[in-house]
């Protein structure tokens, strides 16, 4: 049973309360980055590595934290690992930082980690915390992954920069520049609302079977 | 030392924080169906943009040499206490206006354009003129996107539109339309 | 947990919310230290090494170089250089011998600034090779400036006198011309704006050929740190 509820936090953040195309939360660095598939992986991945630590500390300390100053607390704390993953991705990796250039401070102000804190890891015990702080970054990794491999194919003709077309593809330039970074999660949004308005229309008429069989 | 005009027209037309740079969405696609709302909020954010180049240069000078790797925390300590005083500031000076902004006056902490903002020009070395300019033109940008996109938004209120492309979809395809059009903006300044 | 009986537990003190802040704030300060004192060593060697490579690809023959400023009337060798004070390199072979200079400059281009590296050679006044350091400008358009190997080529013997000039493509018949990209004449005119502009700037200050900075003899420290 606690492996169920541990599952659950996980796979809500994945798909049900996706952060970005449920909340909508986490925009600014999504478009920024996802203008190539392995800049959005990392963008995902250094996200990852901040929530997950923020929300294991904050939840671990939920009891310590007096309730006036929690915010400042969360800031602190986010900062802390947001400076961490900077550094450290600057020292592993020089490219892909430069990629994500200013970016990577940027996570801080990232309204999906704040709001994670908030509304979750400061009122659940740890082990929930970091599951759902997993899940929530995941879902953050898929929203991002599906912009950037959208948009590198289109505007670019290549993937993970492997090119995939000949010669003749004219790319779609428009794709890695900021409109089609707007655009691209605008249509995604579509499909995903589209896909949301299917399924509660399915599951209203399968109620109004029940009421009208029963 | 970068030409003062370019800094500024490059922040509010060729490179605009919202359209080119994808900062400050969060209010950006939030808080943009009222047109007079989205202005008063572009105004305190350019404020509040102001006060953080200065205290951010002020760091950058005299302190943060020392310590770059406190650079991310002092920043966002700066424009939290900023916004806390603005609030506290229009709380005194106009309650009306304060109950009209409620909640979005202490989100400006979190608009990554502020904090945008100050980074960037860090990474640029901009001198105290120049961020003062850049500040200026960022939240004049800010503004702009957010005016521009309230009032496509109030205009298109009473036109039906079709229930999948309603709320966020269709913001982000008019921001999208918005951006190609400020594209037209880019060779403004070059000379040939 | 509502606020209805908000006595039940008595609000923290004063004391306890800024002592919070401030373990919180010691905590985070000791990790954020900690983090960038064991990355420095890998970063600046990253730094140095990218910037070593950028002088060498723009001055063919050069294996050492030494960073100059120009202070009290002259170019003088630093180890450092202050924060905004511009700064040359001095690029010199296996003999010790002085080859050119390499020159950062930067301007705005189409989009953005571009930021470039190029390398200037004083007998000759030639450039002799052009790299771009950072450029913001329209992918497949602008961004030509450094993803058109032929056209970079066209920096490796670029007369100075009197300047550069980008002229349409494919009419370029003095050794002071190069021709401009088609679809990036922006971009490309800016780059060679740019090497005008830093030109003239540094052209008092450089010393007359064979009068230049010799390489000093200190170990330099980034050639051998790190791998």
């Amino acid at each position: 049973m606690k492996k169920n509820e541990s599952y659950e936090e996980f796979i809500k953040g994945v798909w049900r309360d996706n952060p970005v195309f449920a909340q909508v939360l986490g925009m600014c660095p999504m478009l920024a980055v996802t203008n190539s598939a392995i800049n959005a992986v990392a963008m995902g991945m250094a996200t990852l590595f901040v929530l997950v630590g923020s929300s294991f500390l904050v939840s671990s300390f939920r009891n310590w934290i007096p309730k006036q100053v929690r915010i400042s607390c969360f800031i602190i704390i986010i900062a802390t690992f947001v400076t961490i993953a900077d550094y450290t991705l600057l020292a592993l990796v020089p490219k892909v930082h430069k990629e994500l250039g200013a970016f990577i401070p940027l996570i801080v102000a990232n309204c999906l980690i704040l709001g994670r804190q908030e509304a979750f890891a400061s009122r659940y015990p740890t082990r929930l915390a970091v599951m759902d702080a997993i899940g929530m970054a995941v879902g953050f990794l898929v929203a991002l992954l599906s912009l950037g491999i959208v948009r590198e194919i289109l505007g670019d003709g290549a993937l993970f920069g492997v090119k995939l077309f000949s010669e003749n593809f004219e790319p779609w330039v428009i794709m890695i520049l900021p409109p089609g970074g707007f655009l691209t999660l605008g249509v995604i949004l579509l499909f995903f609302n589209w896909f949301k308005f299917k399924k509660d229309e399915f599951l209203e008429e399968v109620a109004e079977a029940e009421r009208s069989g029963n | 030392m970068e030409n003062l005009l370019w800094i500024f027209v490059s922040a509010v037309l060729v490179n605009n924080f919202v359209l080119t740079y994808f900062l400050g969405l969060c209010p950006f696609l939030g808080v943009s169906n009222s047109l007079e709302t989205s202005f008063r909020l572009g105004l305190a954010t350019t404020f509040v943009m102001l006060v953080t180049a200065i205290c951010a240069w002020i760091l950058n000078t005299y302190i943060l040499i020392h310590a770059p790797y406190l650079r991310l925390i002092c920043f966002i300590v700066v424009i939290a206490s900023t916004v806390q005083f603005i609030e506290m500031l229009i709380k005194k000076l106009s309650p009306a206006l304060f109950r009209a902004m409620g909640i979005f006056l202490p989100l400006i902490t979190t608009n990554c354009a502020i904090l945008g903002l100050a980074i960037f020009a860090t990474n640029r070395g901009y001198g105290f003129w120049e961020g003062i300019i850049y500040a200026l033109g960022a939240g004049v940008g800010f503004t702009l996107a957010m005016v521009l996109l309230a009032g496509l938004r109030e205009e298109s209120e009473l036109s039906s539109i079709p229930r999948l492309i309603q709320g966020t979809a269709m913001n982000l395809i008019i921001a999208g339309i918005l951006s190609m059009a400020f594209m037209g903006f880019a060779g403004l300044f070059s000379s040939t | 947990m509502t606020d209805v009986t908000n006595k039940q537990t008595p609000a923290p003190g004063s004391m306890r919310l800024v002592l919070t802040l401030a373990i919180a704030g010691l905590i985070s300060g000791i990790a954020i230290i900690g983090i960038y004192e064991s990355t420095l060593p890998t970063i600046t060697a990253n730094k140095a090494r990218e910037l070593r490579e950028a002088v060498f690809k723009v001055l063919p023959g050069v294996t050492q170089m030494q960073a100059l400023v120009y202070r009290d009337g002259e170019l003088v060798t630093v180890d450092a250089p202050d924060k905004d004070e511009p700064v040359v390199y001095g690029g010199y072979d296996d003999a010790r011998e002085f080859v050119g200079y390499a020159m950062p400059a930067a301007g705005p281009g189409f989009q953005d600034t571009i930021a470039i590296l190029y390398g200037y050679k004083p007998e000759e006044k030639q450039v002799v090779g052009m790299e771009v350091l950072e450029s913001r400008e329209t992918p497949g358009l602008g961004d030509k400036i450094y993803k058109d190997a032929v056209w970079v080529a066209g920096f490796s013997a670029l007369s100075v006198e009197p300047e550069i000039v980008a002229v349409k493509k494919g009419t370029k018949s003095n050794p002071n011309e190069i021709d401009a990209i088609t679809g990036a004449t922006i971009s490309s005119k800016a780059v060679v704006r740019i090497i005008n502009e830093a030109h003239t700037a540094w052209s008092g200050k450089l010393p007359p050929p064979d009068a230049e900075p010799p390489l000093r003899e200190t170990e330099p420290a980034n050639t051998e740190a790190g791998q």
